[in-house]
């Protein structure tokens, strides 16, 4: 994560005061064996948003996430004023929330979009969102529990990113409009030049690709 | 004196599932709420789409962490501190429960998206009969332009041939019902288009009680209907 990202829009705070903070995270990432740095880094910095209200941990969290949530806003057509909006909207849900961040269940970014991705809906759409409950008693539990952990999240998180990297060039760009840009598939269809069911043949397999480059990782 | 372990009772697993195409759109926040709650409904009933969605949402963290950043305006982040430095940005507390609609002791029939649009006990619902043996009620959506509908088909009963104008989504809850694509029971999903014509049959010894998410006559579903919605706002 590069550092001086973490500080914009915070003249009051120098990279100083938080940089003890991140050296001791790096020493803790030294133990675990397939630690990457940045993303290992930012769940245990979202870890300490949570359980110690940190909010150095915060801004270094904000400086990271903050532009790219809002290029994400802005690449699905809110303006700058909406996207900033929703940005500070969604930080703010992300310091509310963060106690019930659980690294072993998603890596921060994926945590992080998942809430980006309802406040988008909520608030520029207008619309209610139904969401699975994880607790709900009449939740059917997996056959196998371990099956529920076939996505081990951490280092899930670096294999699916893998994955995507491999995956064919127009696979991707379809992938990345349907999350990335408002766009339906009639309109990707028609701009590609492609008839509708390419389309959505394309993204089944792009998703059964995935799938099976997890399966052959794990 | 030898233990007995009883192994735990087996939950037959949906083998009907939603196509990839929707669950990435509701993995992206493309869905519609009737899309929506079809989905959300069928993931509490399925343990493997569960899992597909993980791995669907972590490609929106990845694609996240792999977009050119936008910087923020100078002061923004002053701003948020402001604001979590207020009372209002207190832990959240959880999700309120909900009641169980139904079933005392085995786990409540309508997963938790549902119930949220269906409050208090299932007989007491304003039911419609729409033909002998099928009765059906609507869930107030607040997008009018789904219809979504709980559908009771008595146990032997079957709908007649039928085909659609526009997207049909169903999905079991209690009982089954099969069809000439196969059988279809609790958790399992059948999607219908004009070019699906079906008799489902619901199944001998329980009620078939499903929920059915279908376009409006305008057919207006999904990606598409955002499209088109700012011009009908103005009819």
């Amino acid at each position: 994560m590069p550092l001086d990202q973490c500080i914009i829009g915070l003249p009051s705070l120098a990279v100083g005061a938080w940089k003890p903070f991140y050296g001791a995270m790096d020493e803790r990432l030294n133990d675990k064996p397939n630690g990457t740095g940045g993303e290992v880094s930012l769940n245990d910095l979202l870890v300490a948003v949570g359980e110690q209200r940190d909010r150095t941990a915060f801004a270094a969290i904000f400086g990271h996430f903050a532009p790219r949530i809002k290029a994400y806003l802005m690449r699905r057509g809110a303006d700058q004023q909406t996207a900033e909006e929703v940005v500070q909207e969604v930080m703010v849900t992300l310091w509310r929330r963060a106690d019930r961040y659980d690294p072993g269940q998603a890596d921060a970014s994926t945590w992080v979009f998942t809430i980006a991705r309802n406040k988008r809906i909520d608030l520029l759409r207008r619309e209610r969102r139904p969401e699975l409950d994880p607790d709900d008693p009449a939740l059917t539990p997996a056959a196998n529990p371990a099956a529920d952990d076939v996505v081990k999240a951490t280092q899930d998180a670096g294999r699916i990113r893998s994955a995507l990297r491999v995956l064919p060039d127009e696979q991707k760009e379809l992938l990345h409009m349907a999350f990335f840009e408002d766009k339906p598939h009639s309109v990707i269809a028609t701009e590609r030049n492609l008839p509708l069911g390419t389309v959505k043949s394309r993204i089944r397999l792009a998703m059964t690709r995935l799938r099976k480059e997890l399966r052959e990782e794990g | 004196m030898m233990s007995v372990r009883v192994p735990p009772e087996s939950v037959a697993m949906p083998t009907h599932h939603p196509h990839d195409e929707l669950l990435v759109d509701y993995a992206a926040g493309a869905c519609g709420e009737g899309e929506g709650l079809f989905v959300a409904t069928h993931l509490a009933l399925c343990p493997s789409c569960r899992t597909r969605m993980d791995v669907y949402e972590h490609i929106g963290g990845s694609l996240l962490e792999d977009v050119a950043p936008e910087p923020m305006s100078t002061g923004s982040l002053d701003a948020v501190m402001a604001m979590i430095g207020t009372g209002e940005s207190a832990p959240e507390p959880a999700r309120a429960p909900r009641p169980a609609a139904q079933a005392a002791g085995g786990p409540p029939l309508l997963p938790r998206p549902l119930r949220d649009y269906v409050t208090g006990d299932l007989a007491a619902l304003p039911w419609r009969t729409v033909m002998r043996g099928v009765d059906t009620v609507s869930l107030a959506l607040a997008d009018r332009r789904v219809r979504a509908r709980l559908l009771r088909i008595r146990d032997g009963v079957a709908v007649p041939t039928h085909t659609h104008a526009g997207s049909e989504y169903t999905l079991v809850l209690a009982g089954g019902f099969t069809d000439e694509h196969g059988q279809y029971l609790r958790g399992d999903c059948a999607i219908s288009d004009q070019e699906v014509t079906h008799r489902p049959v619901a199944d001998l010894g329980e009620d078939c009680l499903c929920l059915t998410v279908t376009d409006a006559p305008l057919k207006l579903t999904g990606r598409f209907s955002r499209l088109l919605n700012p011009f009908l706002r103005k009819f």
